[in-house]
């Protein structure tokens, strides 16, 4: 919730640092100016340009979309766009803009910083999950879905609301195992019964058609093929899968809605 | 109307071009792969099937490393170092690219013979498909969409050709594809809502032949699926997989890519032709002859593009020319490939929930409500799909269409709620998923076996079958696996030191049949002992 009051341009500014350099060159295509100079240029949009073309640059009242326009998406620090505006379309009813290079660099930054701002999904904010009825949550979490019977708000999940965001907290609840909320997986626990010998129990390292390896108690590896050996997989998070080819989008709802009093 | 000219057809192909007096003669791209894996899926039907027997389900325990070849890439961007092009073989020697890059393999030995590197300027860098050839000129597009063509001898350039603005968030990965005298040419990129095309190209120039935009503009057929104009030219439909041709029928058969804004259809209420769309066309003029739209007004990113695999057989008891996509949105369309008629659409995983049905027309239907929105739904399968561009197999033999699966759920987000959204616009965040290898009856569409990996992680791997009675498949962990292909018995595998991360091919050489497979920055080629 707390990231949606930052602005747009420190947002770019955050996920620039905090991306290793091949993710920005995954997401981030184009580089953006400073913000001061993003910032300045919004000003100036905004007084000069926003009428016509839209405040956020994409369209508006006679003006085209800026933010898809081959010549910006072209532009490099307003080389392009400055010559145009010393001529502007009088055929179309732009007018000409006298600004100086600066200016005109300025106008073109914050155009790029909005283009870069759709290009770059790393800066989509999800707006908001917590839209069903938390009654109905409380009622799922210890009926039809069954939740209670490994989790209870007094215990393992007091407090979870305060530590993860409310989309971080539906994701984790849906499948703990990857993805939004900094999930740190479980380990698996498996048990290998080979064909000659007794059964062995550990922490599960490695897993596929044809082999498997355990951490055992005592932090040893050991690795079995499956030709000879038998292999039970105890998953901790079945019963999440199985919930999700059960649950309509208002159980989810109204489940996040529910878990989000767990302060 | 479509034209049934076989033997016209054919001369065009084999008097297309003198660059054919060496190298790659055009008329072994007519032909069943054995001594040649002249395209990217072996032969134009994309169904991944040889002939080659020497390596049987008898002998396959005993399959050998012939050799290995590790590239070296120093690439820009992530992704260059992965292998998801299909590599050519062509008298002794595989070609294949990754993105910025090509290479020329020594088939016998796996020494490299030559390597070209492009100085980029930008372009995402995701992965690149492979290359086409003809004669002695071998053609490969890059993230930053030039279309380059080098010596196959040497590995020199000799000409480029822009055929997308990457400014405008274009980039490039499928491999052109030699049909007569055309060139054909796609491109991808989601990001801009930049609008798709496919175009052929001059095999000895680059120069553009023709162009054919897979969203109408004005008052084009296919408009009245659009709101208005602005939408339908920022409406996307990529074309970043290499299609499949008929040469009797003279029709090239491509899938386009998800509408956009990818995740919110608000602005774009309507079907949105001709996105997620399988298309008919005449490679020599671009004209369209039919077209079956697979995901109507997308809002997933599921993007249509799988291989159309060309299916000659019988269907409720009358022999049929036919074309068969298991498409990444879960479901296996089965179409007559010479009007366009639709004869079946099934479901190839079990647990899809984003459609209302299948409607007259046999098109699956998209259920309103499970269009993302602000506070998310929840989707299967997930944003990569049921499958993806990882390629299928059709094997005449057993009847059966394989395809690698994914059974998986996502949040789907509209992120961009205003009137005017742009982009992806949203997003899916993933959740679970498991992998299967499935075997569809074209004629039913009935799972005859399904093999569940119990491996995590992705599925990359294409499938190859033979007429040995062989389907070769990687796993989501990194084995290589031969199956018996009417019954889903595994025969052999070997782990390698990555997944299999491109399509497996196989081709016959000094007398030896040999399957080569990318797995990670590796090349392996696999033989049977002397």
């Amino acid at each position: 919730m707390s990231l949606r009051t930052v602005s747009r341009a420190a947002l770019l500014a955050l996920a620039f640092n905090a991306w290793p350099e091949a993710a920005r060159a995954q997401l981030i295509s184009r580089p953006v100016p400073p913000e001061d100079v993003v910032e300045r240029g919004r000003a100036a949009f905004t007084v000069s340009c926003g009428f016509c073309h839209g405040i956020d640059a994409r369209g508006g009242e006679g003006g085209p979309d800026l933010v898809r326009s081959e010549m910006m998406l072209n532009d490099e620090g307003g080389d392009l766009l400055g010559p145009f505006l010393q001529v502007g379309r009088p055929d179309l009813g732009m007018p000409p803009f006298q600004l100086s290079e600066a200016e005109v660099a300025e106008l073109a930054g914050f155009v790029r910083a909005q283009s870069q701002a759709v290009i770059n999904r790393r800066l989509y904010v999800i707006q908001n999950v917590v839209t069903g009825d938390a009654a109905r949550g409380r009622a799922y979490f210890n009926g039809e879905g069954g939740c209670n019977g490994c989790h209870s708000p007094a215990g393992d999940l007091a407090g979870i609301a305060s530590r993860f965001d409310p989309p971080g907290l539906l994701n984790r609840f849906l499948y703990p195992g990857r993805g939004r909320g900094g999930s740190q997986p479980l380990s698996r626990r498996a048990t290998v019964t080979p064909a000659a010998g007794p059964a062995v129990s550990g922490t599960l390292e490695y897993l596929d058609d044809f082999s498997v390896a355990i951490r055992d108690a005592n932090g040893d590896y050991r690795s079995f093929s499956r030709d000879a050996a038998a292999v039970e997989v105890d998953d901790p998070y079945a019963a999440h899968v199985d919930l999700l080819g059960r649950y309509t989008d208002d159980d989810i709802h109204d489940l996040i809605t529910y878990l989000v009093t767990l302060e | 109307m479509i034209r049934s000219v076989s033997l016209p057809a054919l001369a065009i192909l084999i008097g297309a071009s003198a660059l054919a007096a060496q190298g790659l003669d055009p008329g072994r791209l007519l032909g069943p792969p054995t001594d040649a894996w002249p395209t990217y899926n072996g032969d134009y039907t994309g169904r991944r099937y040889s002939p080659l027997d020497e390596i049987h389900g008898g002998n396959v325990g005993s399959l050998t490393l012939a050799w290995a070849f590790r590239q070296n890439t120093r690439g820009p961007a992530p992704g260059a170092g992965t292998i998801k092009a299909t590599p050519l073989y062509v008298d002794g020697v595989l070609y294949y690219a990754a993105p910025d890059h090509a290479w020329a393999v020594d088939a016998r030995t796996g020494r490299e013979i030559w390597h070209f590197a492009w100085e980029t300027s930008g372009g995402i860098h995701i992965g690149n498909r492979g290359v086409g050839m003809l004669g002695d000129t071998v053609y490969f597009e890059t993230p930053d969409c030039f279309l380059v063509a080098l010596d196959a001898r040497t590995g020199d350039l000799r000409w480029t050709q822009r055929i997308a603005d990457v400014r405008q968030e274009y980039f490039c990965t499928p491999p052109p594809m030699v049909i007569g005298d055309n060139l054909i040419t796609g491109v991808g990129g989601d990001s801009l809502d930049v609008p798709g095309y496919l175009q052929s190209r001059d095999l000895e120039t680059g120069e553009l032949r023709w162009n054919f935009n897979t969203t109408p503009r004005g008052d084009e057929p296919g408009a009245e699926t659009w709101p208005n104009a602005e939408s339908m030219e920022h409406g996307g439909g990529m074309t970043w997989l290499p299609g499949t041709y008929d040469p009797e029928l003279n029709l090239y058969y491509f899938g386009t890519g998800n509408p956009n804004p990818v995740y919110a259809g608000h602005s774009r209420e309507g079907d949105n032709l001709y996105t997620c769309t399988i298309i008919a066309i005449n490679p020599d003029t671009g004209e369209m002859a039919w077209y079956f739209q697979v995901s109507p007004h997308d809002t997933h990113d599921w993007d249509n593009v799988e291989t159309p695999v060309l299916i000659d057989g019988v269907f409720e008891g009358e022999e049929r020319r036919m074309l068969a996509q298991a498409a990444r949105n879960g479901y296996f369309v089965l179409l007559d490939r010479v009007t366009g008629e639709h004869l079946l659409t099934t479901t190839f995983i079990e647990t899809l929930n984003w459609s209302s049905g299948v409607d007259e027309a046999g098109r699956p239907r998209p259920n309103p409500d499970k269009e993302p929105q602000p506070d998310g739904t929840l989707v299967s399968p997930a944003e990569p799909g049921a499958t993806n561009w990882y390629a299928p197999s059709f094997n005449p033999d057993t009847g059966l269409f394989y395809v690698h699966a994914t059974e998986s759920w996502a949040i789907d987000y509209v992120t961009d709620t205003g009137d005017n959204p742009q982009g992806f616009a949203g997003m899916a965040q993933q959740l679970y998923a498991r992998h299967l290898l499935q075997a569809v009856d074209y004629q039913t569409g009935n799972i005859v076996w399904s093999h569940r990996y119990s491996g995590s992680g992705g599925t990359r791997s294409g499938l190859l079958t033979t007429a040995g009675g062989l389907l070769f498949a990687g796993d989501p962990t990194r084995n290589l696996i031969a199956f018996e292909p009417a019954t889903g018995d595994v025969l052999w595998h070997v782990p390698l030191h990555a997944p299999v991360s491109n399509g497996p091919i196989t081709y016959e050489m000094d007398g030896r049949q040999y399957v080569v497979v990318g797995a990670g920055d590796m090349l392996y080629a696999f033989t049977l002992p002397d």
